[in-house]
């Protein structure tokens, strides 16, 4: 088998503040193989954007990236990366899209000086060569009339078309890795097919691998191979994506799914999860999640659930697993599990 | 039995609101200034007594500004709503304030629409203090009956917005909005900026307080999903104008327009194995300042009508026809500086005026015809001649059909008032699957 483009092991990435200690990624692992779409769900809180920053370099005093949590790509251990190693990752390794293009623009230069720009920096092309290259990028990405949009600043392009001179711009540094942080999620869905359609045609041509964060189930369902399931700062579930949805297993999983609406007709009333997404300010000696959960017990109060497999390559975090032990086995399974793997202290 | 059919039943088709051509223009003041944006362009429907309308379009079409009219926050330009027989549009003073207590509204964005400056109580005694309603003591009362109606707590009264959750200022707006018990609520957007788990527990908060007050609700969201799960019937607005109405489910079921058969079929479904085709729109809506002259959603429609005399054109070339005509027009909205209008009307070269790459590529391996050819070659030379709004017509004049020209009629589908905004309801033309399907 290959190595993994990205290879994350016990990522860990902390904010300090004055009173506390806020665990925003709290000991994740995860691969992304080459040319396979991965996706991170959550919702708000739950530590799916500060990941991608971390592997992008991108997190800033008061946050930190705790020693022992592993980042490699394409073999290379990236925690240990300057700033200047980072900026030619950033440049030519791995690219990132923003939920928000307006702000991820310049708006006082043109279009095509930013795309030029990025080209000048990467590839080393100026003058009418980069001019000829920006444009094609513009096509790549299917902005229509690309010579004239070259000339214009980024107020007089609309949402979706800011998306894909993102895109663009990212191309420009042709990267082998992708980063998507709810790209689509500003943009009106007619638009949003538009973008992930292109995302998919980019992969296929360019060989792409993409890790991709939303809180929509359907477009993960759309778009990802694998998918990492994340709840106040760990991944809970992990599954490839067809049997993520055919079968659930951890009981946030199952809540997020039943939430949403439309899946049945009409009528029923929507399945909610009571409770709000915790700040995760401890170590976790226990499940975050028990305090929503209809099926914890005692256990889940003081025993760390780990990963167990419950299907193929798919695993769960969670103390009703493994099926067939009985509930004290289990406890005791995922307490030796937590002794020997893991050191949250 | 469905809640949703059930409430059908009960509401006996009274209508409480009727909306009657309505239109809502935006800069139209002044000889001078540029052509108005049709923010709503004759809209026709009735609400029903006691039931969930929902009103579904994408950012640009108009739902909100159609909302907000019906509320009064916005002034109609034209036509006529009629809240349980009384023309709203005209009312004042008094009479506007003493009706205002029967429409409310809550707005989409919880951390914008609560003054950050004010308690929770105070924010839902507002609408109380300014209608004089009761007693202190008793205006209290009923912010603490309401908070605790909506899932607050009574000690919430003394807090301040920023120390609560999405989700929980959400359901300080719906207790706001609920203080004077209105009978009529719009809901714009309500839970667009929410967290799947969070909406979820607001929807089914929505719900069971329809119930319990008799209310009646406009919907309004651009997320379709929710929609099903909530409105009895629903509209689907594009550019200003109602395009499909109908009952919920069966329009979600069997979409009779092309632009509903779109919108469905782009939302991404939760379900994986899912292989429905998808029909992905190209371009982006047009501006509402220049709006087409035949049917608004004719410049992306998948089943737009081809005119006579081009049966024999392929349908790539049709195609590039149909992008080039859109950069066409693209090209008469843009707005020169003073330099490239000196520089045009000089007969120098514009860089607005550079067009033949462009016409290279969009026409590159695609067969021209001679019918086609003379046409594309003139627009052409009209454009870098400076004079893109010729070449626009040109175009229009060449390849322009009925969809171009002539605004559709709502034509009636069904019994169960269905109406769909498509000239492709005519008889003489091949239904919209046919014509999507090739």
């Amino acid at each position: 088998m290959t190595e993994p483009v990205l290879s994350i092991r016990n990522l860990r990435t902390v904010f300090h503040t004055d009173r506390e200690t806020i665990r925003a990624v709290d000991g994740v692992s995860f691969d992304v193989d080459r040319g396979e779409t991965v996706g991170i769900v959550g919702e708000s809180g739950s530590g799916k954007s500060v990941t991608a920053r971390s592997i992008m370099g991108l997190v800033d005093s008061p946050g930190e990236i705790l020693p022992g949590s592993s980042i490699r790509f394409n073999g290379e251990e990236l925690t240990d990366y300057t700033d200047a190693q980072y900026r030619e990752i950033r440049g030519s390794g791995i690219g990132m899209v923003f939920q928000d293009p307006q702000k991820s623009l310049n708006p006082v230069y043109t279009v095509g000086n930013q795309i030029i720009e990025a080209l000048g920096e990467n590839q080393g092309l100026s003058g009418e060569e980069a001019r000829k290259e920006a444009i094609e990028l513009l096509e790549a990405v299917a902005i229509p009339d690309p010579p004239r949009r070259l000339n214009e600043y980024p107020h007089e392009f609309s949402g979706g078309m800011r998306q894909r001179a993102m895109i663009a711009m990212m191309l420009a540094c042709d990267p082998e890795f992708l980063i998507c942080d709810e790209p689509t999620t500003a943009l009106d869905v007619t638009i949003e097919a538009q973008i992930l359609e292109l995302l998919q045609e980019l992969q296929e041509e360019r060989g792409l691998s993409i890790l991709f964060i939303t809180h929509d189930m359907g477009v993960i369902a759309e778009i990802a191979d694998r998918v990492n399931v994340m709840y106040a700062g760990e991944i809970v579930e992990s599954a490839p994506v067809e049997e993520l949805f055919a079968s659930p297993t951890h009981p946030y999983t199952e809540g997020l799914l039943e939430a949403i609406p439309g899946s049945q007709a009409g009528g029923e009333q929507l399945r909610t999860i009571d409770g709000d997404v915790p700040t995760p300010n401890e170590a976790a000696t226990y499940c975050r999640f028990a305090p929503r959960c209809e099926h914890a017990f005692d256990a889940c109060e003081r025993v760390h659930p780990e990963h167990v497999e419950v299907g193929p390559e798919h695993t769960a975090a969670c103390l009703l697993y493994p099926e067939e032990k009985s509930r004290e086995e289990r406890v005791e399974h995922h307490r030796t599990l937590a002794e020997t793997e893991g050191d949250h202290e | 039995m469905s809640q949703a059919t059930q409430r059908t039943e009960e509401s006996d088709e009274e209508a409480l609101i009727e909306v009657r051509s309505l239109e809502k223009y935006y800069g139209d003041d002044g000889m001078f200034s540029p052509p108005p944006v049709k923010a709503v362009d004759g809209v026709d429907l009735d609400i029903r007594r006691g039931e969930t309308f929902g009103l579904v379009g994408e950012s640009g079409s108009g739902k909100s500004t159609l909302g907000r009219t019906l509320v009064r926050l916005e002034q109609a330009t034209a036509g006529t709503v009629s809240f349980d027989g009384t023309d709203i549009t005209t009312l004042e003073g008094s009479d506007l304030k003493h009706w205002r207590r029967n429409a409310q509204i809550v707005f989409q964005d919880p951390e914008s629409s609560l003054n950050d400056r004010m308690t929770v109580g105070e924010i839902v005694r507002e609408p109380l203090d300014a209608h004089e309603e009761g007693t202190d003591r008793e205006r209290r009362k009923r912010v603490m009956d309401l908070l605790s109606r909506v899932g607050l707590r009574e000690e919430h009264y003394y807090r301040y917005p920023h120390q609560f959750s999405g989700g929980q200022r959400q359901r300080v707006g719906i207790a706001r909005a609920l203080a004077l018990e209105p009978e009529f609520v719009v809901l714009d957007e309500p839970v667009s900026a929410l967290d799947v788990s969070v909406q979820a527990k607001i929807i089914t908060l929505l719900e069971d307080l329809q119930e319990e007050f008799d209310l009646t609700y406009l919907f309004i969201a651009h997320d379709l999903s929710v929609v099903r799960h909530i409105c009895d019937r629903v509209a689907v607005m594009y550019l200003g104008k109602i395009m499909e109405m109908g009952e919920t489910e069966e329009l979600y079921e069997d979409p009779a327009n092309p632009y509903t058969k779109s919108l469905l079929s782009a939302i991404p479904k939760p379900d994986p194995t899912d292989d429905s085709e998808r029909i992905t729109l190209p371009g982006t809506p047009p501006s509402p300042r220049d709006p087409p002259t035949g049917c608004q959603f004719s410049t992306r429609c998948p089943a737009k009508i081809r005119p006579d005399g081009f049966e024999e054109v392929s349908e790539e070339t049709w195609d590039s026809i149909e992008r080039f005509r859109e950069i066409v027009r693209e090209r008469t909205r843009v707005e020169l500086g003073t330099i490239d209008r000196v520089k045009r009307r000089a007969g120098r070269f514009s860089k607005y005026d550079d067009i033949d790459e462009t016409v290279e590529e969009l026409f590159a391996g695609v067969e021209q015809p001679p019918v086609v050819d003379e046409h594309v070659t003139y627009a052409v030379e009209q454009v870098k001649a400076g004079h893109p709004q010729a070449a626009r017509e040109r175009l229009y004049e060449a390849f322009g059909s009925v969809c171009d020209r002539e605004r559709p009629a709502h034509h009636q589908l069904g019994e169960r008032g269905r109406e769909s905004y498509c000239h492709r309801h005519r008889e003489e033309y091949e239904d919209v699957d046919t014509a999507i399907r090739r």
